[in-house]
């Protein structure tokens, strides 16, 4: 007969074998379950946090040549002489808020020194591009809306 | 007759209660002193014997200890803030305020608690540094250094975590920066930046979160690393004296 745990001669598994194999199968099916739980249970499925959309008011607050800064939503509404344009205020080297600097005509980011014209364009620092522009439209009650989720290529304006 | 301290002392280790708690107890000979470390559950990570050189000022300048005075202290302080502390938005700053301002000896605990965060960065940075230039990391006691390094990372954390806490620009735009950098691992970046957060932005979500880690996550693994780390002392034949050291 042979000993109990020891491979039998011809290749077969013992039942201790099989046993030991089914078990270190189930645990590590246990633990990719527990992952993909763990993952699923630390992303939230609801967020509290406020609308990408924020409402910049009636465009007639915004004289030509302006340029207003909303920190609460963190964007720029800028109202140029080919129309209404709105930037993100968030820096695009590391996410500071950065601020416009009407003395000087550019906007400057206080954490490592990113400067950006009024186009968004870098002028200088850290930052890897220029801050991004928004979507911008205007809503049925006439209310400039701007989508922070959504970027859109340069230069495309808003005329009222 | 009146007995002496040291009567009522040895009377007193020689009652059931005494033996009970601590079994054999110090004692004059070899084996009752090693009992007395190796029956001590705090005591027999360490070595039952050490060199009277690994004691001197030189060997170590005392880095390591003072490394674990400081999380004691930090342990201790920090536990103590943490009842007057709410992990809430915009609550955990105005509880930071009341703590300098309104709760008695509050400003004491949390200076303590930041000087202490501080001089044990330095601290370990410091340790590591001798252990370093020493070459106290050499076989046998490399792998002590890779948990060395862990427990380097481990302090790291917790300050970064702790940094937060406040709940003040400095914190809020120091954790932004930090999260973004994060944003910048390959493939996985944005995925952790937004696990981190437990949202997109630093807000309510990602102050629970570094609460939670910087209170209980990181210093129950510290504590487990540290235990290993000391453990590891006496495997490896005890404290680097650049003596009688084989290799």
């Amino acid at each position: 007969m042979p000993e109990e745990g020891k491979p039998k001669p011809g290749g077969e598994t013992t039942r201790r074998e099989a046993f030991v194999k089914l078990g270190v199968g189930a645990a590590c099916a246990a633990c990719a379950g527990a992952a993909v739980f763990g993952f699923e249970f630390l992303s939230p499925n609801v967020l509290y946090e406020p609308s990408a959309v924020a409402n910049a008011g009636k465009p007639d607050r915004y004289p030509v040549g302006s340029v207003t800064q909303d920190l609460k939503a963190g964007i720029y509404v800028i109202h140029g002489p080919e129309g209404f344009y709105s930037l993100s205020a968030v820096c695009t080297h590391l996410g500071c808020l950065t601020v416009w600097n009407a003395d000087l005509g550019i906007v400057a980011c206080p954490c490592h020194g990113s400067k950006f014209n009024e186009h968004g364009e870098k002028i200088d620092g850290p930052a890897p591009r220029g801050l991004p522009w928004l979507r911008v439209w205007l809503s049925d009650e006439g209310d400039l809306l701007v989508d922070r989720s959504t970027t859109v290529p340069a230069k495309q304006y808003l005329r009222t | 007759m009146a007995k002496t301290l040291e009567g009522y002392i040895s009377e007193l280790q020689g009652t059931r209660v005494w033996r009970s708690v601590f079994r054999g107890g110090a004692g004059a000979n070899n084996l009752r002193r090693s009992l007395a470390v190796q029956q001590n559950v705090f005591l027999h990570l360490a070595s039952v014997k050490i060199s009277r050189r690994s004691l001197s000022f030189r060997a170590t300048w005392f880095l390591g200890t003072l490394s674990l005075g400081t999380f004691l202290i930090l342990a201790i302080t920090g536990i103590l803030l943490m009842l007057y502390y709410h992990p809430s938005v915009p609550q955990a700053y105005a509880d930071m305020k009341d703590l300098q301002f309104v709760v008695s000896a509050g400003v004491f605990l949390r200076n303590l608690h930041r000087w202490s965060a501080h001089a044990m960065v330095f601290l370990v940075f410091a340790h590591m540094f001798k252990v370093f230039y020493r070459g106290a990391y050499r076989s046998p006691r490399e792998f002590n250094w890779v948990i060395g390094v862990v427990l380097l990372i481990l302090t790291l954390l917790l300050s970064y975590t702790g940094y937060l806490l406040p709940w003040d620009q400095l914190a809020f735009w120091a954790i932004t920066v930090g999260a973004n950098l994060m944003s910048s691992v390959p493939v996985l970046g944005q995925k952790f930046r937004f696990l981190m957060l437990g949202g997109n932005t630093v807000n309510a979500n990602a102050l629970l979160r570094f609460y939670v880690l910087h209170c209980v996550i990181l210093p129950l693994t510290a504590a487990v690393f540290l235990a290993i780390h000391f453990w590891r002392i006496r495997k490896d034949g005890g404290l680097y004296t650049g003596q009688g050291d084989s290799k």
